[in-house]
C-alpha cells in the first residue's frame, strides 16, 4: 500500500470518532469552563457579558462544607469497597476454573442489571416498613424510632453496593497474575499469613488496587441519584448541588462553576496516581520492601 | 498449607450483599401488600396494573428507539475508531485520538451530562429525543471502540493479505474476511452500547427536556413519587428482560461477551 493512500485511509477512519467526539465531548467539556463566567439570564439560559460573580458564589461556606462531604463520602466509600472486593478477588483467583466462572458471573450480572432499580431495592428495605429495619429492631439493635434512611450512613451503604463490582474485578484480574509461591516462600522464611499477604501479596498486586480506587472514587464524587433518593437534606453531595442548580433555579452558570469544583476533585487522584506511577518507574521498589 | 477460609466466606457474604436487595424486591413484587415488609399473600395485582399505565409503554417505546438508533451510530463510530486505533497505532494522530476515546470512561457522567446540555443550550438545539441519542452516542463511542479494539488485537492479518494475494479488493477483503471475524466483537459491542443506552438515567436526565421521557427517567419519577409495588413489578420484569438477555448472549458468544464489559 502506498503510504499516500495509507495517510488517506487513516484520516478516512479517524474523522467520524474524533469529529463527534470533538464536538459532543471535548468542546462542551470546555463550554462548562467559559459559561461559568457569563452571567445567567432570568429565562434559565446564558446571558451576555463577562462576571466573577459564580466564581465568588463558590466560596460560599454552604459550598465548601457540601465539597469537603463528597471527598469524606468518596473516601470511605473507596475504603469500604477495597476492604470487601480484597478477599472477594483473592477468593476469585484462587478458585478452580469452573468453579470461578461461577462467581464471575455471579458478580457480572447485578451490574448488569438497572442502576436505578438497584438503589430502589435498598430504598424499599431500608424503609421504616422495609425488612431491614424490621429486623434490626427485632434485634434490638436500633431503635423503632430510628430512620435506616435519608442519611450519609445509607448513602454510603448504597454506593458501596453500587461500586464494589468495579473494585473486585481490577482486583481479581491482578490477584490471577499473582505468583502465589511468592506467598509460601515468605511463610518459609517465618513470616505470619498476615505479614505475608501485607508484605509480599499487597504490593504484587499494586496495579489492580491502583485502577479499584480510581473506578470507585471517580464516580463516587460525581454521585448525584444515590443521594438523592436514599440520603436526606444533610446527605447532598456536589453532584446534587449541579442537578439542583440546573433543575430548580435554572442557574447554568453556577451549575457550571459547581462542575469545575467536580472537575478539579476528579483530576486530583488522577494526577496523584500518575505522579506516583512516574516515581515508581524510575525507582523500582523491590518487591516486599517497606516503602517510607 | 492450609487455607484460611475468611476470604471464602467474605466472598459469599459479599454475594449475599449483592443478591439479597434484588431478590427481596422481586419477592415483594408479588406482595398483595401495598407496602412491603408484611406478607399479604401471594397476587400478580401490580403486573396487572402496570399494563393500565400507558406512559410507562410509551417511554418503554421511546427507550427501545433510542437504543437501536445509538447501537447503530456508535458501532459504526466505535468500530472505524478501533480500526484507526489499532491499524496506525503509531501515528500521533493516533496516540491523541485514543485519549479523546478513552477519556469519557473516566469522566462522571454528572459532568458529561452537564456539559451536553450547556452545548445543547448554547446552540440552541431543542431538547428532546434527538438531543438524548446524540448525548448516548457520545458515551456508548468509547465503550465500542475499546471492546472492538480487544478483538483487533487479537486478529491475525496475515488473513488479509492472504485475501489480498488471493485478489480481493480492500473493501472485499474488508466485508468477507475481517468484518465475519470481528463479528462476536461487534455483537459483544452492540450489546453493550444497547444496554449502556437503555439503561442510563444521568445523562439522559439532564438532556431530555419536558417532551421526552425514557423508562429511567419514568422510573426515577415513580421512586420520587412513591409508586413502590408498581415500580417492583416492573423492576422485576426488567430483570428477568436482562438476566435473559445475558444468558443468550452468553449461549451465543461462549467466551469474551461479558469481559467486554470492563
Amino acid at each position: 500500500m502506498s503510504s499516500r493512500s495509507r495517510r488517506w485511509q487513516e484520516v478516512l477512519l479517524t474523522t467520524p470518532s474524533f469529529l463527534w467526539l470533538v464536538v459532543f465531548f471535548l468542546v462542551p467539556t470546555a463550554l462548562v469552563f467559559i459559561l461559568a463566567f457569563r452571567p445567567s439570564d432570568p429565562f434559565g439560559g446564558i446571558g451576555r457579558g463577562w462576571t466573577l460573580g459564580t466564581i465568588r458564589a463558590l466560596a460560599d461556606p454552604q459550598y465548601l462544607a457540601i465539597a469537603w462531604r463528597t471527598l469524606w463520602v468518596s473516601f470511605a466509600t473507596t475504603a469500604l469497597c477495597m476492604l470487601l472486593a480484597l478477599p472477594t478477588g483473592y477468593t476469585l483467583a484462587r478458585a478452580s476454573a469452573r468453579r470461578r466462572q461461577v462467581l464471575l458471573m455471579l458478580i457480572i450480572v447485578p451490574f448488569w442489571t438497572s442502576f436505578l432499580i438497584r438503589v430502589f431495592a435498598w430504598k424499599s428495605i431500608l424503609h421504616p416498613e422495609g425488612i431491614i429495619k424490621k429486623a434490626l429492631v427485632f434485634l434490638g439493635a436500633v431503635d423503632a424510632n430510628a430512620s435506616l434512611l435519608y442519611n450519609l450512613g445509607a448513602v454510603v451503604l448504597v454506593t458501596v453496593y453500587t461500586f464494589l463490582p468495579f473494585a473486585i474485578l481490577p482486583i481479581y484480574a491482578a490477584a490471577e497474575k499473582f505468583d502465589y509461591r511468592l506467598i509460601e516462600a515468605a511463610r518459609d522464611l517465618g513470616a505470619r499469613p498476615f505479614t505475608a499477604f501485607r508484605r509480599v501479596f499487597i504490593p504484587g498486586i499494586r496495579q489492580g488496587l491502583v485502577t479499584a480506587v480510581l473506578v470507585v472514587f471517580i464516580p463516587a464524587l460525581g454521585s448525584y441519584v444515590i443521594p438523592d433518593i436514599v440520603g436526606g437534606p444533610g446527605s447532598e453531595l456536589l453532584g446534587n448541588k449541579i442537578a439542583q442548580r440546573v433543575f430548580v433555579d435554572r442557574n447554568l452558570p453556577l451549575a457550571g462553576g459547581l462542575s469545575i469544583v467536580l472537575i478539579l476533585a476528579v483530576l486530583m487522584p488522577l494526577l496523584a496516581v500518575l505522579a506516583l506511577q512516574r516515581q515508581g518507574s524510575r525507582v523500582a521498589p523491590r518487591r516486599g520492601e517497606e516503602r517510607p | 498449607m492450609r487455607r484460611s477460609r475468611f476470604p471464602f466466606i467474605m466472598t459469599g457474604l459479599v454475594l449475599a450483599f449483592f443478591y439479597l436487595p434484588i431478590l427481596i424486591l422481586v419477592v415483594d413484587s408479588f406482595n398483595a401488600a401495598r407496602f412491603g415488609g408484611a406478607w399479604r399473600g401471594f397476587s400478580l395485582k401490580w403486573y396487572g396494573r402496570l399494563f393500565h399505565e400507558p406512559a410507562i409503554w410509551e417511554a418503554a417505546r421511546n427507550t427501545l428507539v433510542i437504543a437501536l438508533l445509538v447501537t447503530f451510530i456508535s458501532l459504526i463510530l466505535g468500530t472505524t475508531a478501533a480500526l484507526a486505533l489499532h491499524r496506525f497505532a503509531r501515528s500521533r494522530l493516533q496516540r491523541f485520538h485514543y485519549t479523546l476515546v478513552y477519556t469519557p470512561l473516566v469522566v462522571p457522567e454528572i459532568l458529561m451530562g452537564i456539559s451536553l446540555l450547556m452545548a445543547f443550550v448554547a446552540s440552541g438545539i431543542e431538547l428532546g429525543m434527538l438531543t438524548i441519542i446524540l448525548a448516548h452516542v457520545s458515551f456508548c463511542v468509547s465503550y465500542v471502540a475499546l471492546v472492538v479494539l480487544g478483538r483487533l488485537q487479537d486478529f491475525d492479518y496475515t488473513i488479509m493479505e492472504a485475501a489480498h494475494d488471493l485478489g480481493a479488493s480492500g473493501w472485499t477483503a474488508t466485508r468477507r474476511v475481517l468484518l465475519p471475524m470481528l463479528a462476536p466483537g461487534l455483537a459483544a459491542a452492540g450489546l453493550i452500547a444497547f444496554t449502556l443506552s437503555v439503561d442510563d438515567f444521568v445523562i439522559t436526565f439532564f438532556v431530555a427536556g419536558p417532551g421526552a421521557t425514557t423508562l429511567p427517567i419514568r422510573v426515577y419519577s415513580m421512586i420520587k413519587h412513591g409508586a413502590t409495588p408498581l415500580i417492583n413489578a416492573l423492576s422485576t420484569l426488567l430483570l428477568a428482560l436482562t438476566f435473559t438477555t445475558v444468558f443468550v448472549s452468553q449461549r451465543l458468544s461462549k467466551s469474551g461477551a461479558l469481559e467486554g464489559g470492563q
